[in-house]
């Protein structure tokens, strides 16, 4: 069986499962999990996107291989987790209650 | 302490010749004044309803729902290239003419005509009439009557503009005003990599509006957006705003650049850091064609050296934001009733080069939307409690001119309305 993510970011695999496809199921992913699942997938997650730079930065979207474009959502993801641990301290918004806003047109990748 | 300079009267709003006095919110919390709203602003005004890029080849169309006008319509364009648009309406039996499995909600495609999900009847590009099922069994018809009723269209830097009222012949760029002729040229066409968000708010669609014309709520409400250390200098700090101004019904702030990029990177969330990119945009601009000195004069109106981005409100329900590093958002406020709306958010950038740079334009999208379910949500507190009518009076600050201008501009034109009606001969 192959592996989800290109090899340098073998770390990822046990959370490939935050290689999801869209803003919008991104988004509901984070305010079904705990803070602690936040906080495991950014532990990992977040020095590897510092670390590999370089490498997003000479990722061609043209022609995008399957582990890349899944190594981009996992990071998506990651940009979306980043705020309830850096910021929120909790899955949803503070005092956004029953307000949703919804992605409804975005990139393919 | 004032940081930056304000006019000689000594304040924006006096500066401008508006009321300073307190404000009563009565025109968001009446269903009655909303009637009035729907025929006086929303049927009689230019409102956005898109861009070129949605209609990239002949027979590209969408339908755009315009509850607040008692309207939908479809955008097209027509095999000549032409965008027109059409009240979405079958002439037959009255029937949405272009809907998908939901009759309310909006859709898109592409055809070479438009078929009545009814009848059959058919209908080319251009809304003519071409196709009558079982023509014979009509009484004479003439079906050069019944082609689709159209509704006056025109493009401005690529925004496609309705116009409802058949009488309103005013030019789209006339209407615009002196803020859309200071921004032409601004290179639109090159931001073609969209992010659209849209919402149900609970709120009336002014209150909206209120919300993102100024920004002397930014440091409270948006507090636990920064790190800890900087919301509170940027709490004591407060904000004030290097520009605002007004041209008829129409106004716009300018602002200074905030934290794109900090001084210090300790001042911004780790993300931020490793992405160089946060609220303001990812914090290196693309090549747009043209630097921040070189852009059109409505934008950074003071060419002041620590300008960050323009917010301008297109009355009734159009903001356009232009950020320094060269990309641009959008704001529409779709009214539903009294005291509902829709927004719709969207961003606009340069096509991403790379997987950073789209990892960029992700932080800064998602960032807008972390913001905008704050205000959201607030809101829906704010009208309830206005509903309350508990207080009926509200003061503003200078740095809510703005909001001002916006009440007083609808009141006026309700009240136009009302009188152009009342000196209407009986029929």
């Amino acid at each position: 069986m192959g592996n989800v993510f290109p090899p340098d970011f073998a770390a990822l695999e046990p959370f490939a499962d935050w290689a999801v496809r869209g803003e919008r199921a991104r988004y509901a992913k984070r305010v079904s999990s705990t803070m602690e699942e936040l906080q495991a997938f950014y532990d990992v997650a977040y020095p590897l996107l510092q670390q590999h730079t370089e490498y997003l930065e000479n990722l061609s979207l043209d022609g995008i291989s399957d582990e890349d474009k899944r190594l981009l959502w996992a990071f998506c993801a990651l940009v979306t987790v980043a705020f309830p641990v850096e910021a929120w301290g909790q899955p949803r918004v503070p005092d956004s209650g029953p307000s949703s806003i919804d992605a409804v047109v975005e990139p393919a990748v | 302490m004032a940081h930056f300079p304000k006019p000689s009267e000594g304040s924006w709003t006096e500066h401008f010749k508006i009321d300073t006095g307190p404000v009563s919110y009565a025109d968001s919390i009446s269903p009655e004044f909303y009637e009035l709203e729907r025929d006086a602003i929303f049927r009689r005004t230019w409102l956005n309803v898109g861009r070129v890029e949605q209609l990239p080849r002949k027979g590209s169309y969408f339908t755009k729902e315009l509850d607040a006008a008692r309207a939908s319509v479809v955008v097209v364009r027509g095999t000549d290239g032409e965008v027109r648009a059409f009240h979405n309406v079958c002439r037959h039996r009255g029937n949405k003419l272009v809907w998908d499995d939901y009759p309310r909600e909006e859709t898109k495609g592409t055809c070479r005509a438009f078929t009545c999900k009814y009848h059959a009847w058919r209908y080319d590009l251009e809304g003519k009439l071409i196709f009558v099922q079982q023509e014979s069994e009509f009484f004479g018809i003439d079906t050069s009557k019944y082609g689709l009723m159209q509704v006056q269209t025109e493009v401005w830097e690529g925004f496609i503009f309705v116009n409802l009222d058949p009488e309103n012949t005013t030019p789209l760029k006339t209407y615009l005003g002196k803020f859309a002729q200071g921004i032409d040229g601004y290179p639109f066409h090159k931001l073609t990599q969209v992010h659209k968000y849209r919402a149900e708010i609970g709120s009336n669609w002014k209150l909206f509006i209120d919300a993102f014309a100024e920004f002397y709520h930014a440091p409270i409400l948006h507090a636990g957006q920064y790190e800890s250390g900087e919301a509170a200098k940027i709490k004591k700090y407060g904000y004030e705003a290097l520009s605002y101004d007004i041209d008829g019904p129409h106004s716009m702030v300018s602002s200074w650049g905030g934290i794109a990029p900090p001084k210090e990177k300790a001042m911004v969330k780790p993300i931020e850091r490793v992405l160089r990119s946060g609220l303001f945009g990812p914090w290196d601009a693309p090549d747009i064609g043209m630097t921040t000195e070189e852009l059109p004069p409505a934008i950074n109106p003071t060419r002041n050296e620590v300008w960050g981005m323009d917010s301008f409100v297109f009355f009734p329900n159009f903001m356009l934001l232009i950020w320094r590093p060269n990309w641009v958002l959008t704001y529409h406020y779709w009214p539903t009733s009294y005291n509902t709306h829709i927004f719709e958010g969207t961003c606009y950038f340069v096509p991403p080069e790379n997987g950073f740079q789209r990892l960029q334009q992700e932080l800064a999208a998602v960032t807008f939307k972390e913001y905008g379910l704050q205000d959201g949500n607030t809101l829906e507190a704010t009208q309830t409690m206005l509903e309350s009518r508990t207080v009926d009076q509200f003061p503003l600050c200078d740095q809510e001119v703005l909001l001002r201008h916006l009440h007083t501009t609808t009141q006026n034109y309700v009240r136009e309305h009302q009188l152009r009606n009342a000196e209407a001969p009986v029929s």
